[in-house]
């Protein structure tokens, strides 16, 4: 029971707590080499599975062989064309959903009029499954590019909504008192004082937008693409190439990961003060 | 800063007939008070009794108080918690708001004055209370205020931080000379750094006593005994 909680404690420290002090860092680093081994381990069984014949390659390739299919695809320019159609689709769709949120946040968040104009509705929109509008979104605006991107925008508008609004929300009313005693107008405390106070729960609602971004982007992708990671699965799917669909799967997660990894270390050099009494 | 001319009597602050309510409630029924430049005062009340209220008013926090306050343009508050923004370095917290070519020199020079000399860069999560409590006293410096308002200013450190502070305060009023309105709970503190003590009840500045002794005071002076039982008694506190 204690290990078990001790464990938990640990996984969640690199993740959540970037005030840790540099020993338990070092310390996790340590044990995340432990924590590689039972995925290998699963890695190595999965292989010897398929090898062996234990897995019907039809139901589940080897992963040497989704290695191999990659690496195919990626020969000869298939993968990377595909790769660039899903990342501009994601591009755009978070872009278009995160000005929309921090905008309209800001002012909920900054204005009494805004907060009650905008607010309700998006509260009400909020509770609507967004990936449940795929067919009305279809009669609305068809099956081209437009429903990829606008799906994408709307997984990703609400988390950072919320976020930013939350953010400006909790900021401490004292330290805007100060800096008004400081002689800072309301321009100069938005930008010295809000905006930066609310940039940690910005950063936090960016990596749910990611999240839910690339989720819609799947879902989105299955509808009548012509091309993407998605159309990829699709056609492979239809041509019962598992190795192919599997290796979609690979590569989505891949993107998620990758995604959030660069946004860690963004948010790292940006919020470098909360890491303040690691520094000494 | 430049000594002012003698016989410059003109207040550097003036409040009449401050009123304050909340709901029902009356925290401030009438209040006046003028503060002559260079002049320390020291602001006493039990808990509850406005005084933080009288402050936020003088200090123009408060737009829902009636009366009239005129206060100077060179005006700087030093609050009970440091208030320094965490996502800026020490120095850019001293220049917040400060425009200009030698900024950066100046906030420097402030937090030298303040004892803390090279700090400049760290992040206000570094510091201890009694240094982020300097750095607030800097922030104020730095802006060559006429009047001071400090909000129990020294009220949240420890007993030997809180001493080091007072005489750092004495200390850069008596190089720099501005005006002050220190308020406090604490007795000692107002009879060890004012001129005058106004002491707040029922909303009401109740008595003004102007302070004859001489710098250095110590609390084992028998005159400081006499006031300070006297400024207990009108607190309600019998020694």
């Amino acid at each position: 029971m204690t290990a078990a909680t001790g464990t938990a404690a640990h996984a969640a420290v690199p993740a959540l707590d970037d005030t840790a002090p540099a020993p338990v860092a070092a310390r996790a680093g340590g044990r995340r080499w432990q924590r590689a081994v039972t995925p290998l381990v699963l890695l190595a069984v999965w292989e010897a599975a398929a090898r062996t014949g234990l897995l019907p390659p039809g139901k589940l390739p080897a992963p040497s062989d989704v290695l191999r299919a990659g690496y195919t695809l990626a020969a000869d320019g298939t993968l990377t064309t595909h790769l660039l159609d899903s990342l501009h689709r994601a591009a755009v769709g978070l872009a278009v959903g995160s000005v929309l949120a921090v905008v309209l946040g800001t002012v909920a968040g900054l204005l009494r009029l805004g907060e009650d104009v905008i607010d309700p509705p998006v509260q009400m929109a909020r509770m609507l499954p967004h990936l449940a509008l795929v067919p009305l979104l279809i009669i609305w605006i068809g099956i081209g590019e437009e429903l990829k991107i606008t799906l994408v925008a709307l997984g990703s508008f609400f988390p950072i909504y919320f976020n930013t609004y939350a953010g400006i929300r909790d900021i401490d009313e004292r330290l805007v008192e100060a800096a008004r005693t400081c002689g800072l107008g309301q321009l100069a405390r938005l930008r010295h004082v809000v905006l930066p106070g609310a940039l940690p729960a910005l950063f936090l609602g960016l990596r749910l937008a990611i999240g839910a971004a690339w989720l819609s982007l799947v879902v989105g992708e299955q509808v009548n693409a012509q091309s993407g990671i998605g159309f990829l699965m699709m056609e492979a799917r239809d041509f019962m190439q598992t190795d192919i669909v599997v290796l979609g799967l690979v590569i989505y997660a891949l993107l998620g990961l990758l995604s959030d990894l660069l946004l860690r270390l963004a948010e790292r050099r940006a919020l470098t003060w909360r890491r303040g009494l690691k520094a000494t | 800063m430049a000594a002012r001319p003698e016989g410059d009597l003109t207040p550097v602050l003036t409040a009449d007939g401050v009123r304050r309510a909340f709901g029902d409630t009356v925290v401030l029924d009438g209040v006046d008070l003028a503060i002559r430049p260079g002049e320390v005062v020291a602001l006493l009340g039990g808990s509850g009794s406005g005084k933080s209220t009288l402050l936020r008013v003088l200090a123009g926090l408060d737009p829902d108080a009636a009366g009239a306050v005129h206060r100077p343009s060179h005006l700087a508050v030093v609050f009970q918690e440091h208030r320094l923004l965490p996502w800026k370095r020490v120095a850019d917290n001293v220049s917040l708001g400060l425009s200009g070519a030698d900024v950066r020199a100046r906030a420097l020079s402030a937090l030298e004055e303040v004892g803390l000399h090279g700090r400049g860069t760290a992040w206000p999560a570094e510091l201890s209370g009694g240094q982020a409590q300097r750095v607030a006293v800097a922030r104020a410096l730095v802006r060559r205020p006429r009047l001071l308002l400090l909000d129990e200013p020294f009220g949240a450190l420890d007993a030997l931080t809180r001493l080091r502070m007072q005489q750092l305060l004495h200390r850069l009023h008596q190089q720099h000379g501005f005006a002050a309105l220190l308020v406090t709970h604490d007795v000692e503190e107002a009879l060890l750094l004012a001129d005058r003590i106004v002491v707040l009840e029922h909303g009401r500045l109740v008595e003004s006593i102007e302070v004859p002794l001489a710098h250095p005071r110590t609390p084992d002076d028998p005159a400081f005994g006499a006031l300070r039982r006297h400024l207990l008694g009108r607190l309600g506190v019998s020694v």
